[in-house]
């Protein structure tokens, strides 16, 4: 079997595999899988509304998987991505409110800003990481609970007690009439080229300067590297600045496109937290991470229509969600499955040639 | 072995092509059951993230419109009645477009956290119907605000709280501080002060609507203190403070511990054996709302651009029955004074005094 039958067949193989049990799943709970994956579907791409909604949705995720897997490819798990996105999220809505400039400017510099308080949130567990070894894991980890608190409380303060903070102006925002209008009214915003943009600029970094070789070789091996004249602990901050900064920008993808304004959060936007689904869907290439993002996004999306078309419970429909995204992620297993069918009748083959 | 893969191959490709040629059908289907009930007043609505059943006003406003479609023979589903969750605040817009592509005929958005979305839609899809509840939204001929006088049934279950208890204490627990929450700490305390200026009451917010756990802590701590009665103003928040009371009435049957429950009858919820920890509940008639709001919707009254405030006098807010956990001679006294509210004797503060 060539291995090029092989990458296209795996995808399409683990994807099935996943509908089939979901389908399992929704006719043992006595749901229409049909209907459920039509549902699906519509929800998708069923108009330009959903297409609409749909690509809003995937633009956070690809910053999110970005911030990720760019942690990842410098030797660090940053689990702190759903911290800097929120405040990243909350420097753009203050910017957006709080400042008056010539439109354009005004979105360029509340994105700006939301990406600095991304990435001074990571500086604090990469600093830590650089000069005391504490793991990155924990810290942000526990990064993350702090930004939930510190923004709520900071909503507060900026709207009087309030639940959430003025609209930011119109100069700033990147949500578009014309967009709008094109999609039946959907909240498709001008951030998926900024999403584009980032991911090149993920890969420009990455492949193509010194800077970038020099936070993959950090990766790969502190004490080579070191041996070798780099220097360890600002590469390390470095990496968690960068990754912080793109998850910043996945905020301000929020607070600028889809809401204008940020509320109080009871709990996390779990954004962050599906970034790393993502970023390891995506292989930790950027590209990759587009397309993660792209399954996680509409999948996502999808999703909410089945209650309404399909009478299918959200419960029902989460599940049946991450299961698709289980057997895509675990198409290593198909390949092993593959590549042991094809062993036994390359010997199968061999045996009877003997005879 | 070959044979295998191609019988792989062939159930891929069938199985894509079904879900591809089933896509096909589905528009011709929806096209069908949106003409079928012209007739009809539909009704339909979202929820804000606590969930359809949340035993609060989710769940209270789709009781009313279910109510609704009882009495005008309306089943779930398209051209009738419905409604959507939101997991996430995200969804709120995109639920709300979804019901109007349905062609819902007015559809209730519950919760403040709702408003600007409504807003947002309405603006866009003015010939929908939308009606908020507990929230304002002004100005848009198209939105119905419902709103309740808390702050009156709260009144009552201070004044309830102030002859009942033992300790001469007692606590309230907020959600998130907010003007709808300020009605009911300003009714509670206003109530308390009115029957009995020597109770005390606790007061404490808890940050959240979610939390069980922190109201766990908090009524806890009200409890130690010497508080014996506690109000929650904290959807499921309160949750924690109901585990609490039933904990400690579990390990002592004689127990003074009690607690008010907020926006429906959450008596069912405070059962410990054949005892009950609920004294009362304050109820915002969400249901009532609905259906009423419905109707008006039906007979071509749709209060369009307006805001209906449900008070004591209409039966929009109260007190839930006792169940006897209230003496008869309370009972009387919180009777009184609904009369003078009702009358405009009394009035009742909307934010708490300092």
């Amino acid at each position: 079997m060539s291995s090029r039958f092989n990458a296209i067949m795996i995808p399409i193989i683990s994807i099935i595999l996943g509908l089939i049990v979901g389908a399992i799943v929704m006719a043992s709970t006595g749901f229409n899988p049909v209907d459920g994956y039509l549902a699906l579907w519509e929800g998708i791409f069923g108009d330009t509304y959903n297409i609409g909604e749909t690509v809003r949705t995937i633009i956070p995720y690809v910053f999110a998987g970005l911030a990720v897997a760019f942690a990842f490819r410098t030797g660090m798990f940053n689990i702190g991505v759903e911290g800097q996105l929120i405040m990243g999220w909350l420097a753009a809505a203050y910017v957006g409110y709080a400042f008056n400039l010539p439109t354009g400017l005004h979105a360029v510099v509340a994105i700006l800003a939301a990406a600095v308080a991304g990435g001074l949130w990571a500086f604090i567990p990469g600093l830590l990481k650089a000069k005391l070894q504490v793991h990155e894991v924990i810290v942000t980890i526990m990064m993350n609970y702090i930004a939930l608190h510190v923004v709520n409380a900071a909503i507060s303060a900026m709207s009087n007690g309030g639940e959430k903070t003025p609209d930011i102006h119109d100069s700033a925002r990147i949500s578009s009439e014309f967009l709008s209008s094109i999609t039946q009214y959907s909240r498709l915003h001008w951030g998926f080229i900024v999403a584009i943009l980032a991911v090149i600029i993920m890969w420009f970094i990455l492949e193509k300067t010194k800077t970038g070789y020099e936070l993959k070789a950090v990766g790969f091996n502190k004490n080579a590297s070191e041996y070798a004249g780099m220097n360890v602990s600002r590469n390390i901050i470095m990496a968690m600045v960068i990754s912080g900064a793109f998850a910043g920008l996945g905020g301000a993808m929020e607070a600028l496109g889809t809401f204008g304004n940020i509320s109080r959060m009871t709990a996390f936007t779990g954004i962050g937290f599906d970034g790393i689904a993502v970023a390891l869907l995506g292989a930790n290439q950027p590209f990759g991470v587009l397309l993660g993002a792209i399954l996680f996004g509409g999948l996502k999306n999808g999703g909410t229509n089945m209650p309404s078309a399909a009478g299918i419970p959200d419960e029902i429909v989460t599940i049946v969600i991450a299961l698709i995204i289980f057997f895509v992620a675990s198409g290593y297993i198909i390949q092993l499955a593959l590549s042991k069918i094809a062993k036994n009748k390359a010997a199968k083959k061999t045996v009877k040639e003997e005879k | 072995m070959k044979k295998r893969n191609l019988g792989l191959a062939l159930t891929a490709v069938l199985a894509s092509s079904t879900l591809l040629a089933a896509c096909g059908s589905d528009d011709a289907k929806k096209g069908d059951t949106k003409k079928e009930d012209k007739d009809n007043f539909t009704v339909a609505m979202v929820t804000d993230t606590g969930g359809i059943d949340d035993k609060s006003f989710n769940q209270s406003t789709w009781d009313g419109i279910q109510e609704y479609g009882k009495e005008n023979g309306l089943t779930k589903g398209d051209g009738g009645i419905d409604y959507l969750q939101s997991n996430q605040d995200s969804e709120f817009t995109t639920n709300l477009q979804k019901l109007v592509r349905r062609d819902f005929d007015l559809i209730f958005a519950v919760g403040y956290k709702l408003h600007d979305s409504v807003s947002q839609v309405a603006k866009q899809q003015k010939d929908s119907k939308f009606a908020i509840i507990d929230e304002i939204v002004e100005g848009q001929d198209n939105v119905a605000s419902i709103m309740f006088k808390a702050n009156e049934a709260s009144f009552l279950a201070g004044v309830a709280a102030a002859l009942q208890t033992k300790t001469d204490k007692v606590g309230f627990i907020g959600g998130i501080k907010s003007e709808v929450i300020d009605g009911f700490q300003a009714g509670f305390e206003a109530g308390v002060k009115a029957a009995n200026p020597k109770v005390k009451v606790d007061v404490q917010y808890a940050g959240s609507f979610g939390d069980a756990a922190k109201g766990q802590t908090i009524a806890k701590r009200m409890y130690d203190s010497g508080a014996d009665i506690i109000f929650h103003a904290a959807g499921g928040t309160g949750t924690g403070l109901f585990t609490e009371a039933k904990e400690r009435k579990k390990k002592d049957p004689n127990a003074d511990v009690w607690a008010i429950g907020v926006d429906r009858d959450q008596y069912d919820e405070g059962k410990v054996g054949d005892k009950n920890i609920v004294l009362t509940s304050v109820l915002k008639r969400v249901d009532i709302a609905a259906k009423d709001v419905s109707n008006l919707g039906k007979d071509g009254k749709f209060p369009g651009g307006k805001t209906i405030t449900y008070g004591l006098k209409d039966d929009g807010v109260g007190l839930a029955d006792s169940h006897g956990a209230i003496t008869s001679k309370t009972q009387k006294k919180i009777d009184e004074y609904k009369e003078k509210i009702i009358k405009g004797e009394i009035t009742v503060p909307e934010k708490p005094g300092k």
